[in-house]
């Protein structure tokens, strides 16, 4: 599906993939996490190929794919406490802090499954910010978020680049950011 | 700072262990299904002590097969479709780790629970309370090796959509084994013989299949993800 794509993100920059559905922006993402093998090429990580410093390039990844990877059946801060935990040691002041960042402090609570989408997508916001990751992979962030919130996500990336770290993020509209970014468009 | 691979097993198992028993019916269709079947054997054979005591093991080795079964779809399926389960691979930790925890907690749920809710089967089934710690350390062994085969099973089964039949065809016939020498260790504490070969055996599979099946069951996990 993709032939002939290179890229490379470094400190303080985003990229933005864009391309008509089908276009294999989420593949490209997916490969980038190392989730899917690709037949030809690699994928480093400060020069190293990923497979060579697995665990070193997953704890540094944040990765949030189209679907929420959230339980209905637990709270939104359980979600977090249980997949952030995974990665670090986090305390729940800290992860109650990211869903007050991401505006859903009042959700903590509450099961996942009676929050409406866009809460959803802000929880997982919320995981992100808490996996404390350099790199975030972000597929279509935007997805479901009202101007409030795509305006939070715009600055959430921004103050995440600013700081030094990096981002791929897959949207097939236009991202208003004033952070330094680069635009890759794949081809259908 | 990186999570140990013990510390990640046990949240795993935790939050399993939590999202089962938020949804109770889970947990509690296999058991009913489980007695429900050995319930009916008494009540379609005749009434004769010495048959249903000559049938009760391979009664209750069967139905256990067959309830352990049940809840073995969901083992990988529904993390795998909320995406969960890329996360746990992106989490840093192996995917064996993540297929012993998610295992445990499966057993834990399921074969634990057919364990403690036997001898209530085997009275009525008429088992002599003698043969009672073979059995349940036969079912013990049985189960927990069933979950392992379960777990390569459910690894090769996740992108399927009806991917339960195919399951019990990989898993049955490789359970054979289990409910041969289940239901003779059974039979043998039932009739006042030693069981300890059949119980041997069994614990031979459950080492072997808890030894190789993570990393099989992580093989499979990685072909469905990629």
């Amino acid at each position: 599906m993709l032939k002939g794509v290179s890229l490379e993100v470094g400190p303080r920059e985003l990229m933005h993939v864009a391309g008509p559905n089908g276009a294999g922006k989420t593949t490209l993402l997916r490969v980038a996490t190392g989730l899917l093998r690709p037949e030809q090429g690699s994928v480093a990580w400060f020069g190293q190929s990923i497979t060579q410093v697995q665990s070193e390039y997953q704890s540094a990844l944040a990765y949030a794919s189209h679907e929420t990877a959230l339980k209905g059946d637990l709270t939104a801060l359980e979600n977090l406490r249980y997949m952030v935990r995974m990665k670090r040691r986090a305390t729940l002041t800290e992860l109650r802090g990211c869903l007050d960042r991401t505006g859903v402090a009042g959700c903590a609570d509450l099961p996942v499954r009676v929050l409406s989408a866009g809460q959803r997508r802000r929880v997982v916001m919320a995981r992100i910010l808490a996996a404390s990751a350099v790199l975030w992979l972000l597929d279509e962030p935007f997805t479901n978020l009202d101007a409030a919130g795509s305006a939070l996500m715009s600055a959430l990336l921004e103050e995440h680049v600013g700081g030094g770290g990096m981002a791929l993020v897959v949207a097939h509209h236009d991202l208003k950011l004033q952070a330094t970014q680069r635009r890759m468009e794949l081809k259908g | 700072m990186n999570v140990g691979a013990w510390r990640a097993m046990m949240l795993i198992v935790h939050r399993d262990l939590c999202l089962s028993f938020r949804r109770p019916e889970q947990v509690l269709q296999p058991l009913v299904f489980f007695l429900i079947v050995t319930t009916l054997f008494p009540l379609g054979l005749s009434v004769q002590l010495s048959l249903l005591r000559d049938m009760a093991p391979g009664v209750l080795w069967v139905a256990a097969l067959l309830s352990s079964l049940l809840s073995l779809d969901s083992l990988f399926k529904n993390d795998a479709d909320d995406g969960t389960l890329e996360q746990l691979a992106l989490s840093g930790q192996s995917l064996a780790t993540i297929v012993i925890a998610k295992t445990v907690a499966h057993w834990l749920v399921s074969g634990a629970a057919l364990v403690l809710v036997s001898p209530v089967v085997a009275i009525g089934l008429a088992i002599p309370v003698s043969a009672f710690a073979t059995m349940l350390l036969g079912l013990t062994l049985g189960t927990l090796t069933l979950s392992w085969l379960g777990a390569i099973g459910a690894g090769l089964t996740v992108g399927l959509r009806r991917g339960n039949v195919l399951l019990s065809l990989i898993v049955l016939p490789l359970a054979m084994p289990l409910l041969i020498f289940g239901a003779g260790a059974t039979d043998r504490a039932i009739s006042g013989a030693s069981a300890v070969g059949a119980l041997y055996f069994l614990a031979s599979l459950c080492v072997f299949t808890t030894t190789l099946a993570p990393f099989a069951a992580a093989a499979a996990l990685r072909i469905a993800l990629d």
